[in-house]
């Protein structure tokens, strides 16, 4: 039990991430409403950036700005000092993608309101099996 | 100019996307000749870089003169200079075939059709030339995005095909970014060169196991392996038919691709084929795809969702050929993306120009089409044919490599699922046949009532599709008989640098 706790103190990032994850699986497979589904979806996506931004940081360490660069003194940069940008720099772009994804999946479901007049699962499955069976 | 060549193949799609979506507000028809003009300056670029790569061996470019691990590469050797022209070549086919039915299918939508078009070609060349992981994810994205878009322009159930397809991409691409993550983590590196050179410091190791098993199910996801295909069918279905001549040969073919890149440069062959015990489940998840996609594609009363089937079969070839391992077996399976590539846009092509002139793909109104459409059918026929593996078409030949490498490993369960699956394409084809050539033509009520201008109306005379889609299609049917047999030379002077050298 000891061991289990310590685990899971150790290493909390992942366990958020983890659960994160699990939640936005869960919405989106088992939700019947595509708005749900898109949240979960959201969830999902979020989950990773986390894990990233959360691999970046380090105990102790400041924004990576070298202060006082421009003064023609040389400083002798430590790397332990600075959180590493890069997996924040990477985020940025797949949060344009997660935007990018949420757009046109809301918009894929505008045109399905627009069909159908709903956006729940089980009531298009129902208007599809009227209209075109099999 | 030669030496950018790799930045000209990725960056001329996009600002003719952007030009044409900027455009189009403008004036509707620039649209189609700055889409045909960015084509064909990618395809003569990589057909000028795969010229480069056969004399030179492999190029790295250097974007902005940053050298790796800092900067982005793009990394073109004899594998993916081979697919780059494989698939601007097929994006540009399908495209120059595009204008009257577009004009038809998406009216005042047309440049947004054009922009997207662009965009997803833009995607799919990029993760083709990248060298870099992360690179390769956004690109993915790019072109899924695209995809997604391009899929709900269509009317009836495409919006809701294309947000299922949707869902189940993100999921996929985010288990590659995860697996991306994890690599990360240990290595410090996204350049795949870089981090297939740290990689064997580190093994054993569970963080890297988890890594490879995230990106090769991302993969799996968006490549629709067949437990989870379920997006593929309805998607490739009910998207309009320029846009599933576009999608269904290119996407699956190139997250083959990705799976090859990864396996092989990332995490070394040693370490997937020898290490962990991977490679007997995934080609029973070939054999199972074989299997169901051909049985699935034997019950459907629909011609695109029974292409679209095929393709799912078609994948299982492909993934389980590459895990055969040996080079019989992948060479077959670098053969049959460029061979599948082709064949399904020629398939698919046939089947947009009957239904640009039926408005409908049910097999049973074909009745008497090859009377009415000659040429869309004596291509179809040719597509048919490789499908099933005739020689002297192209299919024959990447099947028959995939058989070799089966028996060499002794895995007879794919053998016999290769086997079995070019039989049904028997079945499915020659009853296309049977009900296009043989039955007579026959005019369904509904038609003639209130739509003048229909097929239906002059029962004897010909209704050929547009020229404009014709002869594209016509140059693919005979592209697939050029590849049968110069499939020869393909394999003995490039394929065969492309796998590793040490396989028997």
């Amino acid at each position: 039990m000891d061991g289990i706790v310590s685990l899971i103190i150790a290493k909390y990032n992942f366990w958020a991430v983890i659960v994160l994850l699990l939640i936005g699986f869960y919405a989106m497979i088992a939700k019947r409403n595509i708005v749900k589904k898109i949240i979960g979806m959201n969830i999902f996506q979020t989950a990773i950036i986390l894990f990233y931004v959360s691999i970046g940081s380090k105990k102790g360490a400041t924004i990576p700005i070298i202060t006082h660069g421009h003064d023609g003194v040389n400083h002798t940069v430590q790397a332990a000092d600075y959180i590493n940008p890069l997996p924040h720099v990477l985020m940025l772009t797949a949060i344009v993608v997660s935007v990018a994804t949420l757009g046109v999946a809301l918009a894929l479901s505008m045109k399905i309101y627009a069909r159908y007049g709903t956006l729940e699962e089980d009531e298009i499955q129902g208007k599809l099996m009227e209209s075109e069976p099999g | 100019m030669a030496a950018h060549y790799p930045a000209i193949i990725v960056t001329v799609p996009l600002f003719g996307a952007l030009i044409i979506t900027a455009l189009w507000w403008f004036d509707k028809r620039l649209c189609y000749p700055i889409s045909l003009l960015a084509g064909t300056v990618s395809l003569a670029a990589s057909v000028g870089l795969f010229l480069d790569v056969l004399s030179r061996g492999v190029i790295e470019y250097r974007l902005g003169g940053w050298p790796p691990p800092i900067g982005i590469v793009y990394r073109i050797d004899h594998l993916n200079g081979l697919i780059l022209v494989v698939v601007s070549l097929v994006s540009l086919l399908n495209l120059a075939g595009s204008r009257s039915v577009a004009e038809k299918e998406f009216r005042d939508k047309v440049g947004a059709f054009y922009g997207l078009y662009l965009l997803f070609t833009t995607g799919l060349l990029g993760m083709l030339i990248t060298g870099d992981a992360f690179n390769l994810y956004v690109l993915l994205e790019i072109a899924s995005l695209t995809g997604y878009a391009l899929i709900g322009m269509g009317s009836g159930r495409a919006a809701l095909s294309g947000l299922h397809y949707l869902f189940m991409g993100t999921i996929g691409a985010s288990l590659y970014l995860l697996g991306i993550g994890c690599l990360y983590l240990m290595t410090g590196s996204l350049n795949m060169t870089d981090i297939a050179r740290i990689l064997p410091t580190l093994v054993p190791s569970n963080v890297v196991l988890l890594a490879f098993v995230l990106c090769l199910s991302g993969l799996f996801v968006k490549m629709a392996l067949l437990p989870l295909h379920a997006w593929l069918p309805n998607a490739y279905t009910y998207s309009p038919s320029v846009v599933s001549s576009l999608v269904a040969p290119l996407t699956t073919k190139v997250m083959i691709y990705a799976l090859f890149r990864i396996t092989l440069t990332i995490f070394s062959f040693d370490f997937a084929f020898n290490s962990i015990a991977v490679r007997q489940p995934i080609i029973w998840l070939a054999v199972a795809a074989i299997f169901f996609g051909s049985l699935l594609a034997l019950s459907q009363k629909r011609l695109k969702k029974m292409l679209a089937f095929i393709v799912v079969a078609e994948v299982g070839y492909m993934v389980g050929g590459f895990w055969l391992g040996n080079r019989a077996g992948m060479s077959g399976a670098v053969l049959h993306i460029i061979n599948d590539a082709v064949m399904t846009l020629c398939v698919f092509m046939a089947a947009g120009a009957i239904v640009h002139k039926l408005e409908d793909d049910r097999l049973s109104v074909m009745k008497g089409v090859f009377r009415k459409m000659p040429v869309t059918m004596a291509a179809m026929v040719v597509g048919g044919l490789s499908l099933i593996g005739v020689p002297p078409t192209c299919g024959f030949f990447s099947k028959w490599y995939l058989i070799a490498g089966g028996i060499a490993a002794g895995q007879y369960p794919f053998v016999a699922a290769l086997i079995f699956s070019s039989l049904v394409n028997t079945v499915l084809f020659f009853r296309l046949f049977e009900i296009g050539y043989f039955l007579p033509f026959e005019q369904p009520k509904r038609y003639h009532q209130y739509n003048p201008d229909s097929f239906f109306r002059y029962s004897g005379r010909r209704a050929e599709a547009p020229v404009d889609l014709l002869v594209p299609l016509v140059i693919t049917a005979l592209l697939l008989i050029a590849l049968g047999i110069f499939s020869g030379e393909i394999v003995t002077r490039v394929i065969t640098q492309a796998i590793p050298v040490t396989l028997g």
